[in-house]
C-alpha cells in the first residue's frame, strides 16, 4: 500500500504478480503419473548408420585403418618439413652421443703388455690416443691391424679391460738368429720373419748367424743344421746359403763344410760321426765336401799337403 | 497364381538357408499393442547335424537368441499395418534395440502376421504312384493335383501343410517316401491371407533394409512354442489373446488343421475400460494390467481404485473405482472374445477330435480369473500356456505375451514341410518334352 501511495502520479502500473501459493494446487497419485516409456523411434539415418557399424569388415576398417591412416598422414606431413628432419637427426646424434659418452663406456688409458720397452713405446706414440675417449669411437680392429703391422710383433690381442682401460696385449716375434745381409745384421725368427737390425754382431753372441741369398727363408732348415752341430758349437761361425740352394757350415780355422741340397742334415751328422771318431775337424782341413753323399771329400789345407807328401814320402823310402 | 506363390516362396525358402548360412537372422512379431524383435545365432551344437527326429532341447539347441527388444507397437491396428510410417519406424526401433544387445548386423527377418483375416482351407489331391516306391516327385506331384479353391483375388497363400498322406488304404502316414504302394492321396491344409495386409508388413520390413526369410500366421506359431507334444499329438487349440486380435489354430497329430483370427482383443477391454471410465487410454491399460480380473468377490467391492486422470480437474482426476466396477467393465468384452472364439471353434468342428484341450495364451491370458471364465465357455480343459523356454531368451521375454515370438524362433530353427518345399512336376515338363523330342528325331532318322 505505501508503495501505491508512493506512486507517483501518471507513473503505469505495475502488473499483476500472482502469488504461486494462491494458485489451485492439484495432487496427483504419482502411481497414476503416467510412465509412457519413451522409445523414441531412431531415424532412417541413424538406424543405417547403426548397421553400417555392425557391419564387421566395416567396423574394422573404421576401428583400425582410420587411426592408422591418420598417423601415416601425420607422420608423412611432419616429415615433409626439411627443418623437421634436420631436427630429428640431431636429435638422434644427441642422444646416441649421450648415450656413448656415459662413464661406463669411457676408456682413461691404456696398457701394452708383452712387449720390450722400444716397443711399447712405438707403440704408444704411433697409436696418437688422447683418453679419456669413449669405447663407441675406438676402432678396435684398426687398432690390432697397426700393431701386427710392426715386423716385431706376431700377433696382438686388444679390447677394453672392464677397468676402463684399452688393453694391448703383444706377442712378440722371438729372434732366433742373425742374417748377415749387404752388410746389416738382421733378427730373424724361427718363422724367417726378420724383427729388427742389429748394430753389432757382439750384442746377440748367443744367436747363431746365418747368410747368403735366401738364407730367410730356409731358417728351419739351418736352425735344424744348428742343432746337428751343437757338438762342436763352439767352432761355429755361421751357415752360408749357397745359391739358394744348399748350405755351407763356416767353422773357424776357415773350415768349411759343404752340404748337400737334400737331407743336409744327415750328411752333417755323418761329419759330426767322423769327428767324433777321429777327431776329423781337429785336423788341418780346409774343406769338408759332403755334396755326394756317396763320395765325401776333404781338402787338405797347403802346409797339410805338403807335410803328407814328405811323410808318405819317407815311408816309401823306409818300406823300400 | 499359385506358380507366382510358389516361386515366391521357393524364394523366401532360399532366403532362410542364405540366412542360416549367415548364422543370423532375426524374428519379428509386429503385433497390435508391441513390436518383439530377436536375434538368433544358429551355431549351436546341432547347426549341422543330420535331422533325426527330435534333436536335444525340443531341436532348440541349434540357436541361441542373442539380442530381444520390445516397442510400443505404432501404427497397426487388429494386428493389420494401419499407418505405413509409424509401423515402419515402430519396426526399426525394435530392430535397431535388439541388434544393438546382439552386437551383430541382421538381414533377414522372419515375421508373423496376427490378422489378415486367415481362412483355412482341407485340400486333397490323389495320383498313381509312378515306379514301386515313393519318392520326392510322387509327393511333389500329389500336391500339385490338390485341387485348390477358388479363394478370392487379393488373397495370398501363408500356409501349405500336407497334414496326411494316405498310401492304398492306409491312412496316417507321415512320411510315405520309400514305401511301397500304388496310389498316393494327401490332404493339405491351406492358409490364406488378405493380400494387402501382407504387402503393406512386407514393405515395411524392406524399408528397413530387412530381407524377410519367412513368414508365418502367428496363431499357428503360438500353437507351436505354447503347446506341449502330446496336446499337439490328441488334437487342441491354442487361442492367443493379443492385442487387437485374437489368433485361434487347432492342431491334431501335430499338424495344424485349422487357424482362424477374432478381430477383437486386449487393446478393445482396454478402450472398454478406457470409455466407461472416462480415462485415458494410458490410465486404462494401466488400471487394467495391475488391478484387472474377470471374476468378482465380495473382496473386490471394498477395493478401491484411483483412476486418475490428466484433465486438470481436481474432482475428475481423483476419482476411484471399485475394483468389482473394473470387472463389470472388463468381463463382457473378455466374453464376448471367448464366445466369438467358441463360434469358431464350433465351425471348424473342434468337438469332433479325441481330445478338445484349450491352450491360452498372449498378453491377454494374463487377466486374472481368465481359465475359470474360458473354462465355462470353452469347455473343461483349458489351461493358461506360456512359451517354451529357449536358449537366451531374457526373462522379461518369457511371458505368454512372447509365445508368438519364441513360436517363430522355433518356426525358424525346423520349418513345418510346405507344399513349396517339393519340386512340382510341371518344372520337369521341358526335360521330358525334350527327352520326347530326341526320341522322335531317333525314330524318324
Amino acid at each position: 500500500m505505501l508503495a501505491l501511495i508512493r506512486r507517483r502520479r501518471g507513473a503505469p502500473e505495475p502488473a499483476i504478480r500472482r502469488d504461486p501459493a494462491h494458485e489451485l494446487k492439484i495432487r496427483r497419485d504419482p502411481a497414476l503419473e503416467l510412465k509412457i516409456r519413451r522409445d523414441p523411434a531412431p531415424t532412417r539415418w541413424s538406424y543405417k548408420y547403426q548397421r553400417l557399424m555392425l557391419t564387421p569388415l566395416f567396423r574394422a576398417s573404421v576401428r583400425i585403418g582410420l587411426p592408422v591412416l591418420l598417423i601415416i598422414f601425420i607422420a608423412t606431413a611432419w616429415f615433409t618439413n626439411d627443418a623437421n628432419r634436420a631436427m630429428l637427426d640431431r636429435k638422434i646424434s644427441e642422444w646416441t652421443e649421450a648415450f656413448q659418452h656415459r662413464p661406463a663406456f669411457m676408456v682413461a688409458g691404456m696398457e701394452v703388455t708383452g712387449a720390450d720397452s722400444d716397443l711399447t713405446a712405438a707403440i704408444l706414440s704411433d697409436l696418437q690416443l688422447t683418453f679419456p675417449v669413449s669405447s663407441f669411437d675406438l676402432d678396435l680392429d684398426a687398432i690390432r691391424t697397426s700393431v701386427v703391422a710392426y715386423a716385431a710383433v706376431k700377433d696382438a690381442t686388444v679390447g677394453v679391460q672392464p677397468g676402463g682401460t684399452l688393453s694391448i696385449g703383444v706377442t712378440q716375434r722371438e729372434p732366433v738368429a742373425i742374417w748377415r745381409y749387404q752388410d746389416d745384421l738382421w733378427l730373424i725368427d724361427a718363422e724367417g720373419m726378420t724383427t729388427s737390425l742389429l748394430t753389432a754382431r757382439a750384442d746377440r753372441a748367443d744367436l747363431p748367424l746365418i747368410a747368403g741369398d735366401g738364407a730367410k727363408d730356409a731358417i728351419v732348415e739351418a736352425l735344424a743344421l744348428f742343432r746337428a752341430a751343437d757338438p762342436i758349437r763352439d767352432r761355429v761361425r755361421g751357415l752360408v746359403r749357397m745359391s739358394e740352394r744348399r748350405w755351407d757350415l763356416i767353422l773357424d780355422r776357415d773350415q768349411r763344410i759343404l752340404l748337400p741340397p737334400d737331407n743336409p742334415e744327415a750328411a752333417l751328422e755323418r761329419v759330426m760321426a767322423l769327428h767324433a771318431a777321429q777327431d776329423m775337424l781337429d785336423r788341418d782341413i780346409i774343406t769338408v765336401d759332403m755334396r755326394l753323399g756317396l763320395r765325401p771329400t776333404i781338402r787338405l789345407s797347403g802346409p797339410a799337403v805338403a807335410i803328407l807328401r814328405n811323410t808318405s814320402a819317407i815311408q816309401a823310402e823306409a818300406g823300400q | 497364381m499359385m506358380r507366382d506363390l510358389y516361386e515366391s516362396q521357393r524364394a523366401m525358402r532360399n532366403m532362410r538357408k542364405a540366412a542360416m548360412q549367415r548364422g543370423v537372422v532375426a524374428i519379428l512379431d509386429v503385433g497390435t499393442s508391441k513390436i518383439a524383435c530377436l536375434v538368433l545365432r544358429f551355431d549351436g551344437p546341432e547347426k549341422f547335424r543330420e535331422q533325426d527326429g527330435v534333436g536335444s532341447l525340443a531341436g532348440q539347441s541349434s540357436f541361441r537368441v542373442i539380442g530381444a527388444a520390445t516397442t510400443r507397437s505404432r501404427g497397426v491396428k487388429f494386428g493389420e499395418v494401419d499407418a505405413m510410417q509409424e509401423t515402419e519406424r515402430a519396426i526399426r526401433t525394435a530392430v535397431q534395440a535388439a541388434q544393438k544387445m546382439a552386437q551383430v548386423r541382421v538381414d533377414h527377418v522372419i515375421a508373423c502376421v496376427s490378422g489378415a483375416r486367415p481362412r483355412s482351407y482341407g485340400l486333397d489331391g490323389e495320383v498313381n504312384v509312378e515306379g514301386a516306391v515313393v519318392g520326392d516327385g510322387d509327393i511333389g506331384r500329389v500336391l500339385a493335383a490338390c485341387d485348390v479353391p477358388d479363394y478370392g483375388a487379393g488373397r495370398e497363400v501363408l500356409h501349405a501343410q500336407p497334414v496326411n498322406f494316405t498310401l492304398d488304404h492306409r491312412s496316417g502316414l507321415a512320411d510315405p517316401r520309400g514305401q511301397t504302394g500304388n496310389k498316393l492321396s494327401t490332404d493339405l491344409h491351406l492358409l490364406t491371407v488378405d493380400a494387402p495386409a501382407i504387402e503393406n508388413l512386407l514393405y515395411c520390413i524392406k524399408r528397413c533394409d530387412l530381407d524377410l526369410a519367412g513368414i508365418a500366421s502367428s496363431a499357428y506359431v503360438s500353437g507351436i512354442s505354447s503347446m506341449v507334444e502330446d496336446e499337439q499329438e490328441l488334437g487342441a487349440a491354442c487361442i492367443d489373446m493379443g492385442g487387437g486380435s485374437t489368433g485361434i489354430s487347432v492342431f491334431i497329430r501335430k499338424h495344424m488343421i485349422y487357424a482362424d483370427s477374432v478381430r477383437m482383443g486386449g487393446d478393445h477391454v482396454t478402450s472398454d475400460i478406457s470409455m466407461g471410465l472416462q480415462i485415458p487410454l494410458a490410465n486404462a491399460e494401466r488400471i487394467k494390467t495391475f488391478y484387472g480380473g474377470v471374476v468378482a468377490t465380495g473382496m473386490d467391492d471394498r477395493e478401491t481404485i484411483e483412476i486418475g486422470g490428466t484433465s486438470g480437474d481436481w474432482e475428475k482426476d481423483r476419482r476411484t473405482v471399485s475394483r468389482s466396477e473394473l470387472i463389470g467393465i472388463m468381463r463382457p468384452r473378455v466374453e464376448e472374445v471367448l464366445e466369438e472364439v467358441r463360434k469358431r471353434l464350433d465351425a471348424a468342428g473342434f468337438e469332433h477330435l479325441p481330445s478338445q484341450q484349450i491352450v491360452l495364451t498372449g498378453g491377454g491370458s494374463q487377466i486374472p480369473g481368465l481359465d475359470g471364465l474360458a473354462s465355462k465357455i470353452l469347455g473343461q480343459q483349458v489351461r493358461l500356456g506360456r512359451p517354451l523356454r529357449v536358449q537366451g531368451l531374457p526373462q522379461a521375454a518369457t511371458g505368454p505375451a512372447f509365445s508368438a515370438a519364441v513360436g517363430l524362433t522355433l518356426f525358424a530353427a525346423n520349418p513345418q514341410d510346405e507344399w513349396w518345399d517339393f519340386e512340382v512336376p510341371t518344372a520337369r515338363y521341358p526335360a521330358r518334352s525334350l527327352r520326347r523330342a530326341v526320341k522322335w528325331f531317333k525314330d524318324n532318322w
